[in-house]
């Protein structure tokens, strides 16, 4: 039975943790200060040992990434920490942020001193104004503890709510001042990003995972995880559960032992479905209970680890209301750039409002399925390709269901029995 | 010639090998073997952006696939690549129909009533790559329509397929980044910003690529359908830039221009005033029958025959000159030469109805004539010199062109001018400010190359001593010139010899051979030999009685040095006028002559570079002859042999005349003028044409005047301190003649300078004020 490992969670329960107080109790901000007595160079060397892969979704090797920047070409280089955590379920960088900001302060340290980085630039999400004023807090702190400011700065940009920002490069754009959409690749942001300067741009919790693999050693960081899927990850599990919130655990663990490890279904209930990654990564059932999540289990099994957000569906949930409540988000959030995505979201909605209404036919399922066929792969970004993800999955294991709309002439199920105030009474 | 080394790389597409330079895109690989992809934001001339995603095709790479169909028109071609388009890849097939068919779900289906349909790359490819059937049967997309984004172009939000083909023209190629991509998804939508408005001299060509029918043109919008139009190659007649052109017409009426496609001049773009000036053809003031004036003094309706005698005589009884405007066609031009020649007997000719000087005629004939300065030069140059001319504003085309450099490798553009124009702005230039007439002594401290450029605006005339440095800055650094007037037909009126030191082929007249040489070409025996006046010393000469008559063809008076001068010439002189439409001219004539638009006839310009820009008659059924046809009548008529009938005839006689190797017209030295020393409410007054302004050819274009810029008197900060002004206080500007009133505008220009444009509404300068550039003027602030 794997553990948890709590590690960039160790601390979360203490009541200071997010000052810079509570951190350096724990050794806070010695990693960096070993770090910049290392040769960038050997960081990188180190990053890359550890088998640290990115955080947020891909899963690419954060070593490899930062040693895609050229060295020695007297330009600027820049680091850019993703933040804009917007994917329906991804909830592991708002609380981890919250709890502790000053460990992401510290990686940048760190990875600014490896890619050879005097600025970097924390884009986070406009909506969570608390952490914001959080991470405020904690640059503030760390300039006057003299930790910033000495040839490495950090700046908190806020973004102005399009999840479309999260993609790396709308981000780029968006932090130069434009609207925020995808750009054409390459150049690729490690040789022309951030105001056309060599840029890596990473997720928070790979940035947060450096200072520990510094402290620690790569081999410690081994220690964990899976062959090709090193380290432990904060899981993080929401919906139909009786103890949602972040499980930090070594990749490869699956979710029967997540489950068991936080206290399980909503008490009385059954599992139906869940997403491995949030919401653009494809379904999963009870049958994939015990799928390794890892980047290669969750994609032999057919899905992707993506931001490891687990959204738990018990039985009395409607898996088309919940596929066309995660559609109607991808329309909204569309950027508009490309063709499949700006029009095949806006059809998507209108095919599955019917079909959940019990105005469809089963054609329709062929045709929502060779929309899908004609989104997924064509898009300009993933935006598109994560919109029809939750369509054809959920359509290969309940295809029944969305039969029983059509047949049933609407929704077969009684939408309070999915909410927590079902039985409450009126 | 340098011959550049193009690494070519071989690929396969839809089994068959084609060999393109590196750096080729594969949508463009493909079109090499005549294979077309489909294709919505995919442009040649602006950079890649994918958004549309019609193009997609299958590639691999050295037997490595791509897993998933990639846009062609962003993937440069490498060597082993293998693209299968949607004629040999199925996968590729259904990508296309897939998204041609998401295209359409949100686009109306009112093709019956769009202006695109029937030349639409939407329409066109639902046909060639679509389905027939949609199987979308939810809710469309709507918006109000039309949205004006400017006064010239509508926008009918719910057409566009947001290929961002428009933002990117204005961005990349005008660098007039005023319309962007707003809101986001299926709502997004091209807008402009709430204080700049969509104020651009190239906005025309947003609506010509625009790739559906989402921009309109006001001017045309629902005025003809395509297939009802008769499309003619031409060739544009308002400026020297020598776009070429496409005229549709229907029913004798011109419906609308377009842009032509040259890649050594204007690529596909022209400018705004090209595109939507044209309705001053068939204006109610077009002349339509001849005119001559009666015993009683009153203009009226004359038979042909009896005009052209009457024409005949009165040239005959007086010694006479001709007045050619910049507008002639090459052929016209040539015709007016050799008539003042042959029947006239004189060199007093001249084609520059402007400001202009003797030091520019000398110029012109030693440096001018025959040169061979080109847009190319442009394209490779070191550094671009700019000397009494604004490239946006006076030869929009050549702006473009150097914008494009400055885009693409940081072209060091520098200008010599008593103003920082937008245009200058755009480009980076470095702006050497001077004093109106001091524009001399900034010249010969340029470094330039022999790779170095200079372009030389007619304005440079203006001042005494530009050209001379002009010429001596050539000579020292070896760098080539390129004299760029404004209007369409001066470079070809040059090289015709419609001027007093020439005659056709840049031969001098005081030159025996050269004589001999166009005397056996004419069939007559002799030439004048003495240089002739100018426009300013003939209608001088004729105040003083020396000159009697005159022949004018496409002069305003109002454009020269001393418009009253010239007004009183035309009045005591016995007039030929050959006219398009009622004109200070044709008032103040004895006999006109109504001639042939631009697109009643055919015929040809010298674009600045000198490169023939030929036009076929668009409007088939006009009565009205060229200028050519008519001075041919008159010389028969007086009893002397100009035989060009046809314009045909005069192309074949201009192929015939040959180079002219003889020695060139020397030019001699002219000093800069002593710079009047200026105070308190005195100015030096320099100005030039805006490129939407009052022009003659531009009259009744209502929605093109809507996007001229706003008419202001620019002064530097510290004479406005002084004078106590701020932006949009009213500034009275006054000379012995008369004034205008204008908004101050407080901007980077020489302290002793006010700027105005030269004929903009409530600022005709020569008109008003008498001057243009250098002279002082009073300012008061009302």
């Amino acid at each position: 039975m794997t553990k948890l490992t709590p590690v960039l969670s160790a601390h979360w329960d203490e009541k200071d943790s997010f000052t810079i107080e509570g951190y350096k109790r724990h050794g806070g901000y010695t990693a960096s200060a070993k770090a910049l007595a290392m040769d960038p160079d050997a960081i990188i060397q180190l990053v890359k040992d550890s088998g640290l892969r990115g955080r947020g979704g891909a899963g690419f090797p954060t070593g490899m990434k930062w040693g895609f920047i050229p060295q020695g070409d007297n330009r600027e280089h820049y680091l850019v920490v993703n933040a804009d955590e917007s994917e329906p379920g991804t909830c592991k960088d708002t609380p981890l942020l919250m709890a502790n900001p000053h460990v992401l302060i510290e990686g940048c340290i760190i990875a600014c001193h490896a890619i050879r980085a005097k600025h970097a630039f924390i884009y986070i999400r406009g909506e969570v104004t608390h952490v914001v004023r959080r991470v405020n807090q904690a640059i503030e702190d760390a300039y006057k503890a003299g930790l910033l400011g000495n040839g490495i700065d950090v700046v908190l940009h806020i973004g102005a709510g399009a999840y479309i920002c999260g993609e790396e490069t709308a981000l780029l754009d968006s932090l130069e001042g434009f609207r925020g959409q995808p750009r054409l690749r390459p150049p690729f942001p490690a040789i022309a990003g951030l105001y056309a300067r060599p840029t890596v741009v990473n997720n928070v919790e790979s940035i947060a995972s450096v200072p520990a693999i510094i402290a620690n050693g790569a081999e410690w960081y081994q220690s964990m995880g899976t062959e090709k899927s090193k380290g432990a990850t904060l899981y993080s599990l929401s919906g139909h559960v009786n103890n949602p919130g972040q499980f930090e655990a070594p990749l490869g663990i699956t979710l029967r032992e997540i489950l068991e490890l936080s206290g399980g279904i909503r008490t009385g209930h059954t599992l139906k479905f869940w997403t491995p990654g949030g919401s653009s990564t494809p379904l999963f059932t009870a049958e994939h209970l015990d799928v390794p999540l890892d980047y290669e289990g969750v994609s032999a099994a057919g899905s992707l680890l993506g931001t490891k957000a687990l959204q738990i569906f018990d039985e009395t949930t409607c898996v088309v209301r919940a596929v066309l409540r995660w559609t109607e988000f991808y329309k909204h959030e569309s950027c508009g750039k490309c063709t499949p995505c700006r029009e095949g979201t806006w059809w998507l909605v209108q095919l599955l409002r019917d079909l959940e209404a019990g105005k469809g036919t089963e054609a329709d399922l062929a045709k929502l399925l060779d929309l899908c066929d004609n989104i997924m792969g064509r898009s300009f970004c993933a935006l598109g390709d994560g919109a029809t993800s939750p369509i054809t999955s959920s359509i290969k294991y309940f295809r029944d269901e969305y039969i029983a709309h059509i047949t049933h002439g609407g929704c077969p199920f009684d939408p309070v029995a999915s909410t927590l105030f079902a039985g409450a009474g009126a | 010639m340098t011959t550049e080394v193009v690494d070519m790389i071989t690929v396969v597409v839809d089994g068959f090998e084609v060999s393109v330079p590196k750096g080729t895109l594969v949508i463009r690989a493909a079109e090499q073997l005549g294979i077309q992809i489909p294709r919505f934001c995919d442009h040649p001339l602006l950079e890649p952006v994918g958004a549309c995603r019609q193009c997609l095709v299958d590639i691999e790479i050295n037997g490595r696939a791509f897993p998933k169909p990639q846009a062609s028109c962003t993937i440069p071609v490498e060597p082993g690549m293998i693209v299968k388009t949607q004629l040999t890849s199925p996968v590729a097939e259904k990508a296309q129909r897939g998204v041609m068919e998401l295209l359409l779900i949100n686009h109306p289906l009112d093709c019956p009533v769009c202006d695109k349909g029937g030349e639409c790359p939407l329409q066109n490819q639902a046909m060639s790559n679509g389905q027939g059937e949609t199987r979308f049967e939810g809710v469309k997309r709507t918006f109000q329509k039309p949205i004006n984004i400017s006064s010239q172009v509508l926008l009918d939000r719910e057409r566009c397929v947001l290929c961002a083909r428009c933002t990117r023209f204005s961005e990349q190629i005008a660098s007039d980044p005023f319309i962007t991509l707003n809101e986001r998804g299926a709502l997004q939508q091209v807008g402009i910003y709430e204080n700049k408005p969509f104020e651009s001299y190239f906005s025309g060509n947003t609506v010509q690529i625009c790739p559906v029918g989402a921009l309109t043109g006001a001017a045309y919008r629902f005025r003809a359908r395509p297939f009802d139009l008769v499309s003619t190659p031409s060739a544009c007649e308002h400026c020297a830039s020598g776009c070429d052109m496409r005229t549709d017409v229907r029913r004798g009426k011109t419906l609308r221009r377009l842009a032509g496609d040259d890649a050594t001049v204007n690529e596909e773009w022209n400018c705004d005033k090209g595109r939507w000036a044209f309705k001053y053809v068939t204006s109610v003031d077009r002349l339509t029958t001849p005119l001559v004036r009666n015993s009683a003094g009153e203009l009226v309706a004359a038979s042909w025959p009896e005009a052209l005698a009457a024409a005949a005589k009165g040239l005959k009884a007086a010694k006479a000159a001709v007045l050619v405007g910049g507008r002639a066609t090459y052929e016209d031009a040539y015709g007016y030469s050799k008539f003042a020649r042959i029947a006239l007997g004189t060199n007093d000719i001249d084609f520059r109805s402007r400001l202009s000087s003797n030091e520019e005629r000398e110029f012109l004939a030693a440096r001018v004539v025959g040169s061979t300065t080109t847009y190319v030069d442009i394209d490779r140059a070191d550094h671009v010199l700019l000397v009494g001319f604004e490239p946006e504003e006076e030869s929009p085309i050549v702006f473009l062109r150097i914008n494009k450099q400055v885009r693409k490798r940081a072209l060091k553009v520098t200008a010599i001018a008593t103003k920082l124009s937008i245009g200058v702005e755009k480009l980076k230039g470095e702006f050497v400010k001077v004093a109106p007439g001091a524009e001399a002594g900034a010249i010969a401290s340029q470094s330039l190359s022999a790779k170095s450029v200079i372009l030389v605006g007619e304005r440079a005339a203006e001042s005494a001593g530009v050209l001379s440095a002009v010429a001596a800055l050539a000579d020292s650094s070896n760098a080539k010139i390129a004299w760029i007037p404004r209007r369409a037909g001066e470079r070809g009126a040059l090289e015709a010899g419609a001027i007093g030191n020439l005659l056709p082929g840049g031969r001098p007249v005081t030159d025996a051979s050269a004589r001999v040489d166009i005397g056996a070409l004419w069939g007559v025996d002799s030439l004048p030999s003495a240089e002739g006046k100018s426009a300013e010393e003939i209608y001088a000469a004729v105040n003083a009685g020396e000159i009697g008559a005159l022949l004018v063809g496409g002069v305003d008076p109002l454009d020269g040095d001393n418009s009253q001068g010239a007004l009183a010439a035309l009045d005591k002189a016995f007039v030929v006028s050959l006219e398009i439409a009622s004109s200070a001219v044709t008032q103040r004539a004895d006999v006109v002559l109504p001639v042939a638009a631009i697109t009643e006839k055919s015929g040809s310009f010298l674009n600045w570079e000198g490169r023939p820009r030929a036009f076929d008659t668009a409007v088939q059924d006009s009565l009205n002859r060229s200028d050519l046809r008519i001075l041919s009548m008159i010389a028969e008529e007086m009893g002397a042999t100009v035989n060009l009938a046809t314009v045909t005839s005069a192309v074949k006689e201009i192929a015939s005349l040959g180079k002219w190797d003889g020695a060139r017209v020397s030019m001699s030295k002219v000093s800069a003028s002593a710079q009047p020393a200026v105070s308190g409410d005195q100015f030096i007054l320099t100005s030039w044409r805006r490129l939407l302004d009052l022009g003659t050819l531009q009259q009744g274009e209502e929605n093109l005047a809507g996007t001229a810029r706003a008419t202001v008197a620019v002064i530097s900060p510290k004479r406005a301190g002084a004078l106590g002004v701020v932006d949009g206080d009213k500034l009275k500007i006054s000379t012995s003649l008369g004034s205008v009133t204008l908004n101050a505008l407080v901007e980077d220009i020489h302290d002793d300078a006010l700027w105005a444009p030269r004929n903009s509404r409530g600022s005709q300068l020569l008109v008003n004020l008498g001057v243009a550039h250098g002279a002082v003027v009073s300012v008061v602030k009302v």
